[in-house]
């Protein structure tokens, strides 16, 4: 593939960027396009100043005696040194570890953490294996975030790209104001899912609680449960072949595939009867797959 | 902000008012205004114990006569028990305008609570079998080392540490709030009630009594008057959510039981925990941490979601 500037990118339309780009692009509802990067092509969306890190250098850091700021500072000063994989123990329910990390990066949380964990990361691979408190992921650009329990309220709210996993229940709001990226609960979610929804996709494995996708402007909600109410404005489609196979890619991918397939998973989007929404942000460009 | 906590053991006692310390001393962030406790001990039938204030902590600054009116108010207390034929049993004031009196009392409890709250001044944190109700300015540390809760035995425990934002940053708008006259029943909320006068009216048409302006006072007093009318704290907690208008998370307590209501927006947050002898649920997850460090699992409940333990 050839390379090609920023500028030149700019200047062309969506389908053709994501021609020059190699990508696979899907029609959603409306306008906007879903575009999805191919794998071999993550390199290119890295911060040129962020550190050069190597996956095989792994260190750890106990967290238990330390401030939240202090354990952030150090997993930035331990990328500087190199280390590309940083295991943080006894997090406790911290608040706001790990956000920020704009690189390449394995981070593995041994345990909980509270609000606003990992948020605003762009490019890390992040595992959690206890459960997050509300806002997990907020405004997150690209990488992967697994949480291996429950997860609370407006889990991966604004978020840009990437994928974000809970492999159990999350709480109310789930997705709000989602903008780009994909969320995939393995349990059930909240009231108020997909609030304000404006791109990327959300997978609900469980039921959804009240007034899913209520003035949701763009995106798509598959939920595999049951459905307590739609929101306004919120409706479903017909589940095609390619719904089908993303959605058997990406469960297989995350170990969340349901016994039954995915044949019976309702799609639901936006209606835009009531929402005129234009001004969609460019397209993600750091979607890692 | 406000951060509520609450925990209970099933079966058994324990140190109740040092696990609430910790619980919210990591809630501290939340709201460094005031910090209150609901803590829950062996009840007693026939003793009663009763936790009132005969000022403000800020009324101490006003010299040397607030001392002689604080023994004026306290001896009228003393003499309004014995005209309704209780006893005094012992007698401790861990703060100047705070005391802690254990009675016995055979007679109408409300209507000598009322009669004590005539004084000027004087306000009833709390009278109960099993309920003491502690509440004062500054966070959990402080509150708790005055009191002396680090010694506390009991089944259960609500809490909460305060961010003023509907009223004044004194003791009578800080949480718990007990339902008066309800024996045993407390309450702490997080979050706003916007139909508040409405049903604040309500319910002194009804006969109850105010003793704040805080909007979290209201939901002691509906609970106090559905416990009264046979209604069950379950039932109560469902009716909430129906009938009460605003953003709230709440924790309820009686003599035996604690309950919790998420109202239809699940704007406030609550973490759960839950064992087969525990349970222990705050705003955030660090103050849960702050009594159980090791890996546990924890959940967050849904909007309109009720949940009762019992001790």
């Amino acid at each position: 593939m050839a390379s090609l500037s920023d500028a030149e990118l700019n200047a062309m339309t969506q389908e053709e960027r994501a021609k020059a780009l190699g990508m696979t692009t899907e029609q959603l509802t409306g306008k906007s396009l879903y575009i999805e990067f191919d794998e071999d092509a993550e390199d290119r969306f890295t911060y040129p100043w962020a550190p050069d890190v190597d996956f095989n250098k792994r260190t750890e850091i106990d967290t238990d005696n330390m401030t939240t700021t202090e354990v952030n500072s150090k997993i930035r000063d331990l990328m500087a040194e190199g280390y590309g994989t940083i295991v943080l123990k006894n997090p406790r329910g911290k608040h706001s570890l790990g956000v920020g990390i704009l690189s390449r990066l394995n981070l593995i949380i041994e345990g909980s953490t509270g609000y606003f964990g990992v948020g605003l990361i762009d490019g890390p691979n992040v595992r959690i294996n206890g459960r997050v408190g509300w806002s997990c992921a907020e405004n997150m650009m690209s990488g992967t975030v697994v949480v291996e329990k429950n997860a609370g309220s407006t889990f991966g709210a604004a978020m840009r790209g990437g994928d974000l996993v809970c492999k159990g229940s999350v709480g109310s709001r789930t997705g709000i104001d989602q903008k780009g990226g994909t969320i995939i609960v393995g349990g059930d979610v909240g009231a108020l899912t997909g609030f304000m929804m404006q791109r990327g996709r959300m997978v609900i494995c469980g039921n959804a609680g009240k007034n899913l996708g209520d003035s949701m402007y763009d995106g798509t909600i598959y939920v595999g449960g049951e459905i307590k109410s739609f929101g306004v404005d919120a409706v479903t489609a017909e589940l095609t072949d390619l719904d089908k196979a993303w959605l058997t890619r990406k469960l297989t991918q995350y170990g969340l595939m349901p016994e039954k397939g995915v044949d019976h998973f309702t799609k639901v989007v936006a209606g835009k009867q009531l929402w005129n929404y234009d001004n969609l942000e460019p397209n993600e460009k750091k979607l890692i797959l | 902000m406000c951060g509520i906590a609450g925990l209970i053991h099933k079966g058994k006692s324990s140190s109740v008012g040092s696990e609430m310390t910790a619980m919210l001393q990591a809630l501290k962030h939340r709201g460094p205004d005031s910090t209150g406790y609901a803590v829950y001990g062996t009840p007693t039938e026939g003793d009663y114990i009763m936790r009132l204030k005969v000022a403000e902590a800020e009324d101490m600054e006003k010299g040397r006569g607030i001392h002689q009116v604080i023994k004026d108010r306290i001896a009228a207390v003393e003499e309004i028990l014995a005209e309704h034929g209780a006893k005094i049993k012992s007698k401790d004031a861990p703060r100047e305008y705070s005391l802690r009196y254990v009675i016995t009392h055979s007679g109408d409890t409300g209507e000598m609570a009322a009669h004590i709250e005539e004084t000027e001044g004087v306000e009833i944190l709390s009278m109960g079998n099993g309920l003491e109700l502690i509440k004062d300015l500054g966070d959990a540390s402080v509150v708790s080392a005055a009191y002396g809760l680090n010694d506390f035995q009991g089944t259960h425990a609500i809490g909460h540490t305060r961010m003023a934002t509907e009223s004044d940053v004194d003791i009578k708008s800080a949480h718990p709030y007990w339902a008066f006259p309800y024996n045993d029943v407390s309450v702490v909320h997080n979050g706003q009630i916007t139909n508040y006068w409405i049903m604040r009216r309500e319910m002194e048409r009804k006969g109850h009594r105010f003793m704040s302006n805080c909007d979290s006072e209201l939901l002691a007093v509906y609970t106090a008057h559905n416990l009264a009318n046979g209604v069950s704290l379950e039932e109560s907690l469902r009716r909430s959510i129906q009938e009460i208008d605003g953003v709230f998370t709440y924790l309820v307590a009686t003599k035996d039981q604690l309950g919790m209501a998420k109202d239809t927006m699940a704007a406030k947050p609550l973490v759960l925990y839950e064992s087969d002898d525990l349970i222990a649920m705050a705003s955030e997850e660090v103050a849960i941490r702050a009594i159980l460090p090791q890996e546990i699992d924890t959940y967050d409940p849904y909007d309109e979601e009720v949940r009762v333990w019992q001790a």
